[in-house]
């Protein structure tokens, strides 16, 4: 006896790169977010000069690895959000927030390609 | 101490009224009382058109869970003191229509109970002169939390996405299909799901976690739901990458 | 707030207040939480401009530094990191909520993976501060 294919459904792939990026969000942003926009800008430690911190962004094991953790952590945090304009503001133009929240995570992970691209050294 | 305390009532006759109101009630307050004591005292000795369910008054029926302050609660489980001095607040169960005072319609639960096939499926059923299907206590330990559920809506009433969108399949009956998926003498998860991998399935909940809070039986709906996201998607890989290895 | 009688019933469904979530310590946590996603995708387009300014050169990146210590800036970047040290928190308490772990038979315990989180989160910290200012 054999059972019929699995039903395709999209998403339990779209829950799985939320959960993704709610790891990657909760490990790397609070010392990302810490240094960069508190203590560097602010002087509580002393920020790295551009050749440093060049050498770092430019790497391209760097690349890899944040062309990967950037674009995760923004489905996550589309994806959240959509749920919290619909269930917290009852926002009832379901399709067009979801077109927004997803959209503006593509473009986000354009923008990383982009800027890391830039920013290799090669 | 006050010997007295003042229930404030959801009163709604359908035949006369066209929205809800409020009652007030003044009901000894005795220490051993909880508030489902103190409603049968308001029907028997105060006013006998208030309608209420209930039944066992030992936490075990599941029926006469009302909003008691604004929070779900089993109304037999619920002591009338812990609300002194008063006014306590006693409205019908969270997020489903009043049908009468007290009383709210379940049909939606009663629909959606089913749907997740809250039974044992076997591919093919042993015969009786076979005996039983033998279980070790360690797969009992597998599911047993699960079974606990008592059906008292409880975390229906408690969970906002199921108030904003009633299409949601609900923690109750999530709880209920993960508790037949673990029992090791079932073989119907995938037709659970298949049901549950549905927008309204397990994959409409956003983790409030206010279900397991509410729940007087410790069951976690919350926890067999995220499992269950997890199971599906692991299914779901698993059927993308491998199609033929699930079909058997 | 009448009852519906489109739906051809006698039946009386309650309303649900855009501000439910207000009404209870628990909803409103929980609410909070998932607005931390909006500041989470701040702090990452906050990162992208980073490396951008970084791949202009020196002075774009001394520039953006200079921009970033404007005090409204530090004022929305000191409110995203509350709010990412608040998905961080519930993110791992809730864990083993959603994931049961066996190891050799038995359950590890909740506060076991909770606590094998945040020592994950040292060390991915402890390495990006090593990377950054060695």
């Amino acid at each position: 006896m054999s059972t019929p294919r699995m039903k395709f459904r999209i998403y339990p792939f779209i829950w799985l790169a939320f959960s993704g990026g709610g790891v990657m969000a909760a490990v790397f942003l609070p010392a990302l977010a810490f240094l960069f926009a508190l203590a560097f800008p602010l002087g509580w430690i002393d920020a790295p000069d551009h050749d440093q911190i060049a050498a770092v962004v430019g790497h391209p094991l760097t690349f890899l690895v944040l062309l990967g953790v950037f674009p995760v952590i923004l489905i996550h945090a589309a994806h959240r959000f959509r749920y919290t304009l619909y269930d917290g503001l009852q926002v009832k133009h379901k399709g067009l927030v979801a077109l927004l929240c997803y959209g503006g995570a593509l473009a986000g992970s354009f923008a990383t390609l982009v800027f890391l691209g830039n920013a290799l050294t090669a | 101490m006050d010997d007295q305390i003042s229930l404030r009532v959801t009163r709604y006759r359908p035949d006369k009224d066209l929205e809800p109101s409020w009652q007030d009630y003044d009901v000894p307050l005795r220490e051993e009382w909880t508030v489902l004591d103190a409603l049968n005292h308001v029907k028997s000795d105060l006013d006998t058109t208030l309608a209420f369910r209930w039944s066992c008054r030992m936490g075990i029926c599941g029926s006469c869970g009302m909003n008691v302050e604004g929070e779900p609660r089993l109304t037999c489980a619920t002591f009338l003191s812990d609300y002194a001095p008063g006014p306590v607040r006693v409205e019908p169960l969270g997020n489903f229509p009043i049908a009468r005072d007290l009383v709210v319609d379940i049909e939606d639960f009663m629909e959606k109970l089913p749907r997740v096939k809250p039974w044992i499926i076997r591919d093919e059923e042993q015969s009786v002169d076979d005996g039983e299907y033998l279980q070790t206590p360690e797969e009992l330990d597998a599911y047993k939390q699960f079974s606990m559920c008592i059906n008292c809506m409880l975390c229906y009433a408690a969970c906002p996405v199921y108030g904003l969108d009633p299409d949601f399949v609900g923690p109750a009956a999530i709880a209920l299909a993960e508790r037949y998926d673990l029992d090791s003498r079932d073989q119907g998860a995938r037709e659970r799901l298949d049901v549950l991998i549905e927008h309204e399935g397990v994959y409409g909940c956003t983790f409030v976690g206010e279900c397991t809070r509410v729940c007087p039986k410790h069951v976690d709906p919350a926890g067999a739901i995220q499992r269950y996201k997890l199971k599906a998607a692991q299914q779901s890989i698993k059927a993308f990458l491998l199609p033929r290895a699930l079909q058997s | 707030m009448t009852r519906s009688e489109q739906a051809g019933d006698l039946l009386y469904r309650r309303p649900i207040s855009v501000w439910w979530w207000t009404r209870k310590r628990t909803y409103f946590l929980f609410v909070m939480r998932e607005l931390s996603s909006l500041f989470i995708a701040w702090l990452v387009l906050y990162l992208l401009l980073l490396i951008r300014a970084v791949g202009r050169g020196e002075a774009a990146y001394a520039d953006f530094l200079d921009r970033a210590s404007s005090p409204w800036l530090v004022a929305l970047n000191l409110v995203a990191f509350a709010f990412v040290i608040l998905h961080t928190v519930t993110w791992f308490s809730l864990t083993p909520q959603a994931m049961v772990v066996s190891l050799r038979g038995r359950r590890v315990p909740g506060a076991v993976i909770i606590g094998a989180q945040y020592a994950g989160l040292a060390v991915v910290s402890a390495f990006v501060y090593w990377l950054v200012t060695r």
